[in-house]
């Protein structure tokens, strides 16, 4: 039942593994500006979990523990960002690029002496009776626990954040900081915390690109993922199925775009590698066209700083 | 308690301050970073700061400031004006690959003329393939509205697939024996950038660097459109009534700086780098966006930012070959600089006051 050279069950199975790092990142990303901050600053984040993710799973033998490693990681390079954002009140947009650039480089000064090095395999969560099975099988149960984790994380944040008291406060936050500061919430603590898990999204999804797809520590390891989880947000009009559907999608030309190299298509491979970013850029333009202003669902305050004068 | 107080007017003071205290206090939390990794803090600050320009090297090291410092102050001043008007192009670095792609192809065409007039022709040529590349951004902002952000960082990496094609397949010198890059230069010399006053790294690049300095700097003041720029950055709704049509402003922008990037590359192509390799961009067009902040998003002021950054990358080369630090900590100390300039310029707008039990006293 091979197309191409291409198994479709394989590729379904592959294409939810690889989509969990913009997943996670994007999801992260979601409740950040939901709650009106425009965190530029993903890709930075990612790559310092990724590398904070693998040398505490290098150093402790457990991934698991290298996941918490590249949430700590990611969330503690954020915590710069809410600083800067929301007690120096500076520009995010500016803000959030000098954090993926130092990003950059402090994972790469913090990563020399772990190349070459093989981190502790992340295996497969059920038995193999279950991920045996045909077609149904390497789909549904073949996967690592991140996998699940992921779209355990996005129903739980569609559930905050549409049903739920916690939820009501970080979209009003969003939506108008006047208002929700006149109700009497700390709107810039409220979007410190937020700041600080979408730090912790970000670096999970890092961390599972160092642990789980390359497996090991290469420079730039993220290779514009972050971006790309940037662009999902926008894509999903800010909701977590939504994202999960840009990330399944994306995830899905990332992996058919490398099976197609192996299995020697005629079109050339550099036209192939670009096809993701291109692909990205056309969406977003199919999602933003005809939309103008605040209709497409992006939150009201996005990007805008808060300084209480009363 | 401390809390922040808004300034009824911006500080000129701190306008002018921000800068040199931002470096100053990059340079200690830097030279602790250094001292962790085990290097003497104060050797490794002299030679990034004061070695290139009166230490031993200094003859060599002096020309080689002007070398980088053109190409950053050059895209620097592109992305400062849309900067300016809120317009963010941040793929400069793309537009940089693509401007020497195009001028250098151009040039590489009529390989071996020896007319010395292929060069300007070359010129215009890569500020065409810049410009052309940040056209892209620009008209699917002003026509679907789409985040220029995204937009242009994506093609940064399209560039790069594009630089790799062009450098393993149609510019690969067919007389290289196989290896990749396209054609020297060097051996090309109506084509080349070559140094017109070599003590100082005076080339093309630096000439174009300090003019456009000056011009944009009397755009901005002087000329209407200047005024535009400015006035779209600080009150929307005020430009809006002033009759500026914002359409037109994100074409403006993104074209200059992108054909101002484009420029810079093929200077670069046909200069210090040489040739057309994959990985001759040594990532300006992100470093940039440092220069531009650094500057205050004044065009004099870029100038000096931009000396000021290419100091940091013609020191950090010699503490990476004299004392072994690593080119990352060069990274993470400009990252650094751009974080400690962004929260000093809190000053700028803002004042701390002490409240104590009620009666408030000013701070600072």
């Amino acid at each position: 039942m091979d197309i191409g050279g291409i198994n479709p069950v394989i590729l379904i199975a592959t294409l939810m593994a690889s989509a969990v790092p913009i997943l996670m990142a994007a999801l992260g990303e979601t409740v950040v500006e939901r709650s009106g901050v425009l965190n530029l600053g993903v890709e930075g984040m990612m790559v310092v979990g990724a590398l904070g993710g693998f040398v505490i799973a290098v150093a402790t033998g457990s991934p698991v523990l290298g996941f918490v490693g590249g949430a700590v990681a990611g969330a503690l390079l954020s915590l710069i960002f809410a600083l800067l954002t929301q007690v120096f009140l500076a520009n995010q947009v500016a803000t959030g690029l000098a954090l993926t650039m130092f990003g950059l480089g402090v994972s790469s000064l913090g990563g020399q002496g772990y190349n070459g090095i093989k981190p502790p395999p992340t295996g497969q969560l059920l038995p193999d009776a279950l991920a045996d099975l045909p077609v149904v099988g390497p789909i549904l149960f073949g996967h690592d626990w991140m996998v699940y984790f992921s779209i355990l994380m996005t129903a739980i944040l569609w559930w905050v954040l549409k049903t739920t008291r916690l939820g009501l406060i970080i979209r009003a936050v969003g939506e108008s900081h006047e208002a929700a500061h006149a109700l009497g919430y700390k709107v810039n603590r409220i979007r410190l915390m937020c700041i600080a898990f979408g730090g912790a999204m970000a670096g999970m999804g890092g961390a599972y690109i160092s642990l789980v797809r390359v497996p090991q520590w290469v420079d730039g390891i993220t290779a514009g993922a972050g971006w790309i989880a940037l662009a999902i947000v926008v894509f999903a009009s800010w909701k977590p199925w939504r994202v999960l559907i840009g990330a399944y999608l994306f995830g899905g030309i990332t992996v058919l775009q490398l099976n197609l190299q192996v299995a020697g298509s005629a079109i050339p491979v550099e036209y192939l590698s670009m096809a993701p970013y291109l692909i990205t850029i056309i969406v977003l333009v199919i999602m933003s066209a005809g939309k103008r202003g605040k209709a497409n669902g992006a939150p009201a305050a996005l990007g805008q700083n808060f300084h209480a004068s009363r | 308690m401390l809390r922040l107080e808004k300034r009824p007017t911006p500080s000129r003071f701190w306008l002018y301050a921000t800068p040199p205290v931002a470096v100053i206090l990059t340079m200690i939390v830097g030279g602790i970073l250094f001292a962790l990794m085990g290097k003497n803090p104060f050797e490794v600050i002299r030679t990034i700061f004061w070695d290139p320009i009166f230490g031993e090297f200094a003859f060599y090291l002096r020309g080689q400031l002007l070398v980088k410092a053109g190409p950053l102050i050059l895209i620097a001043i592109g992305l400062a004006l849309g900067f300016r008007a809120g317009i963010w192009n941040i793929g400069a670095e793309g537009q940089y690959i693509m401007g020497a792609i195009v001028g250098a192809s151009v040039g590489l065409a009529v390989f071996p003329t020896d007319n010395r007039l292929i060069f300007p022709v070359m010129v215009v040529a890569g500020a065409f393939g810049g410009w052309a590349w940040a056209m892209i951004p620009a008209i699917l902002k002003t026509r679907f509205n789409t985040n220029e952000i995204l937009v242009s960082l994506m093609l940064v990496y399209v560039a790069e697939t594009i630089l790799a094609k062009a450098s393993t397949g149609f510019l690969k010198n067919p007389e290289g024996m196989g290896f990749p890059g396209s054609r020297n230069f060097s051996s090309f010399p109506a084509a080349q950038n070559s140094f017109l006053y070599e003590p100082l790294g005076l080339h093309w690049g630096g000439v174009a660097a300090l003019v456009t300095g000056i011009l944009a700097y009397i755009l901005l003041t002087r000329h209407q459109a200047g005024f535009q720029i400015r006035l779209a950055g600080q009150a929307p709704r005020a430009a809006r009534f002033h009759g500026v049509n914002p359409a037109r402003l994100v074409v403006m922008c993104m074209g200059i700086s992108g054909a101002l990037a484009g420029m810079a590359g093929l200077f670069e192509v046909t200069g210090p780098a040489g040739q057309i390799s994959i990985d001759f961009n040594s990532g300006y067009g992100f470093t940039a966006i440092i220069v531009a902040f650094l500057g205050r998003l004044n065009p004099l002021g870029i100038v000096l930012a931009g000396f000021l950054m290419a100091l940091t990358y013609v020191g950090g080369e010699m503490a990476s070959t004299n004392l072994g630090l690593p080119d990352a900590a060069i990274q993470v100390f400009q990252g650094m600089l751009l974080f400690f300039l962004l929260a000093v310029d809190v000053l700028t707008n803002y004042r701390f006051r002490l409240s104590v039990g009620g009666a408030v006293k000013g701070a600072k």
